[in-house]
């Protein structure tokens, strides 16, 4: 963990009327960092979430690189979103032009920040392709050819290519049946450490909590009751809502 | 102003009239921006012209001189219509001649004779948002205009390189007005898009049931997008020529002749064919 904070989080609140969506949030994320956000449904993961990367207006304050993001215009927040961030979504299909080839999925940001060299465009795209393990021979393919885990690793590629420092990951495994998760979960484990990444990764799996995150930050009914490394959270959680949920976990027999 | 009894000039009423100029000076103040307008039912079905008869019948006026246009021929039912509408509701000259029209209103075509700029174009627009059919959401179609957001345009012609080897986008082929707002050009073929460029003429664009208005103002830097390495090109007709006139530098129309595979081109501007067989160019 080195120098200054990457994201800083200070009393973020989000109310839906009465109802809490997440209440005095305040944590720090380093450069290279994985952090997870475990809790049960409802317990304000992806409205937390949807705080940080802007599609909700909470209160308290969010610094991003000694720049506090409330302060920012609409257009300088969706640069940095398009650049030095990126967004999977749990449903591939919410975070990809299901219309638009997988080449073009992953080209999408290069012309967006102005590439306008198409043999160059599609050379990187082939390359980010082939990184997350997908045929460059299938390129030109919709994303509605692709299976689901497939889908869900285009959508990584698409975020990757621009060489984001921080990535937002929304249940980004829970879709995908047992064996296809664990080749994910690899594949997202390489990339961040090859990349340098810093992740945000909500999700309801302990063990993919455990599998990819450094630090975890456990939640229920929209505040953070727990947070520290993760081996130490799971191995010997402090609070009793998170020993229940480090127990409740199903143990496969065998 | 009243003409053939009961008609108000140009059929519309003057406050309509009124609001339609109110877009068009908004329109022409920021080139290629779409502006909504309060566009009103017309006598005639959406989708032929509804927005290009609402701009013309506000610009007219009375010493005007008409020109309709439907893929470039003068003679076919929805240019005939639009123009006795206005003959019968404006009472206002009309002609085929591109060069005596002070108001040519358009579908699918550019005139093939430059225009000056004591003339105005006025487009019939189906559908004004280019990145419609790559972002349905208007909200964010219209957010991405106001902050200049137009990767996505390019992801189109990305993927028609990528299926076909080529930019295939044949007509309404986005542009980029005055270095700022990507635009739809109605669907005219990409063939008139170089014309558009620098235009002497006034050319504005009506979008009836999409209820927008935009506007291109006179010399102004119009822009057909493309990739570095496959940059923009027009239409080629491969060494065919008008059958009438043997022009070879026009827009031609493919026409089929008989039902033994018989065909032949000709020029699909009906009144620049005409003036050059007056003049005596031959096939």
């Amino acid at each position: 963990m080195s120098e200054a904070p990457l994201l800083r989080v200070e009393g973020l609140t989000k109310h839906y009327g009465r109802q809490i969506g997440c209440e005095a949030v305040s944590f720090s994320l380093w450069p290279g960092e994985v952090l997870a956000v475990v809790g049960e449904s409802g317990s304000g993961k992806t409205t937390l979430l949807g705080c940080l990367w802007g599609d909700l207006t909470p209160t308290g304050r969010v610094t991003y690189r000694d720049q506090e993001m409330g302060a920012l215009s609409e257009a300088e927040r969706r640069v940095i979103q398009r650049t030095e961030w990126g967004f999977v979504r749990q449903n591939p299909a919410d975070g990809l032009r299901m219309n638009v080839s997988a080449g073009g999925n992953v080209g999408e940001r290069l012309m967006a920040i102005g590439d306008r060299h198409y043999g160059t465009i599609r050379h990187t795209a082939a390359e980010w392709l082939r990184r997350v393990e997908i045929d460059p021979a299938r390129m030109d393919e919709m994303p509605t050819a692709f299976s689901g885990g497939m889908r869900q690793r285009l959508q990584i590629a698409r975020n990757l290519v621009t060489r984001p420092r921080l990535m937002f990951m929304d249940e980004p495994t829970s879709g995908l049946d047992v064996s296809v998760q664990a080749r994910l979960l690899d594949l997202l484990r390489s990339l961040t450490r090859d990349l340098g990444l810093a992740v945000i990764i909500v999700t309801h799996d302990l063990g993919v909590a455990r599998l990819l995150s450094d630090r975890i930050m456990v939640m229920r009914g929209g505040r953070v009751i727990e947070t520290g490394l993760t081996d130490q959270v799971l191995d010997d959680p402090k609070e009793r809502y998170t020993q229940l949920l480090v127990a409740s976990v199903l143990q496969v027999a065998g | 102003m009243m003409a053939d009894g009961g008609y108000n000039f140009a059929y519309l009423d003057e406050q309509t009239k009124r609001m339609v100029r109110r877009a068009l000076l908004k329109a022409v103040a920021i080139p290629g921006y779409q502006v909504p307008f309060a566009s009103r039912e017309m006598p005639m079905p959406y989708g032929w012209g509804t927005g290009g008869v609402q701009v013309t019948a506000a610009i007219l006026t009375p010493d005007d001189t008409l020109k309709v246009i439907d893929q470039g021929a003068d003679d076919t039912t929805n240019a005939v219509s639009i123009r006795a509408f206005f003959a019968r509701t404006a009472d206002v000259a009309t002609t085929t001649e591109t060069h005596a029209a002070t108001v040519i209103q358009t579908r699918h075509r550019i005139p093939e004779a430059p225009l000056t700029n004591d003339q105005i174009l006025v487009y019939q627009v189906p559908i004004p948002e280019p990145l419609r059919f790559l972002e349905p959401r208007e909200t964010e179609t219209r957010t991405m205009h106001a902050l200049a957001e137009y990767g996505l345009m390019h992801v189109k012609l990305y993927e028609d390189i990528a299926r076909h080897g080529e930019i295939t986008t044949t007509y309404a082929y986005p542009v980029k007005v005055a270095g700022r707002y990507v635009m739809d050009p109605s669907p005219i073929p990409k063939f008139d898009n170089p014309k558009m460029d620098g235009m002497a003429a006034l050319q504005l664009f009506g979008a009836g049931r999409e209820q927008r208005i935009y506007a291109i103002p006179p010399y102004t830097r119009v822009k057909s997008l493309d990739f570095e390495d496959h940059p923009f090109s027009v239409q080629k007709f491969s060494g065919q020529k008008c059958a009438l006139c043997g022009a070879t530098h026009v827009y031609l129309d493919e026409v089929v002749t008989d039902d033994a595979g018989g065909r032949m081109f000709t020029c699909s501007d009906t009144d620049y064919c005409e003036r050059r067989r007056a003049a005596g160019f031959l096939p």
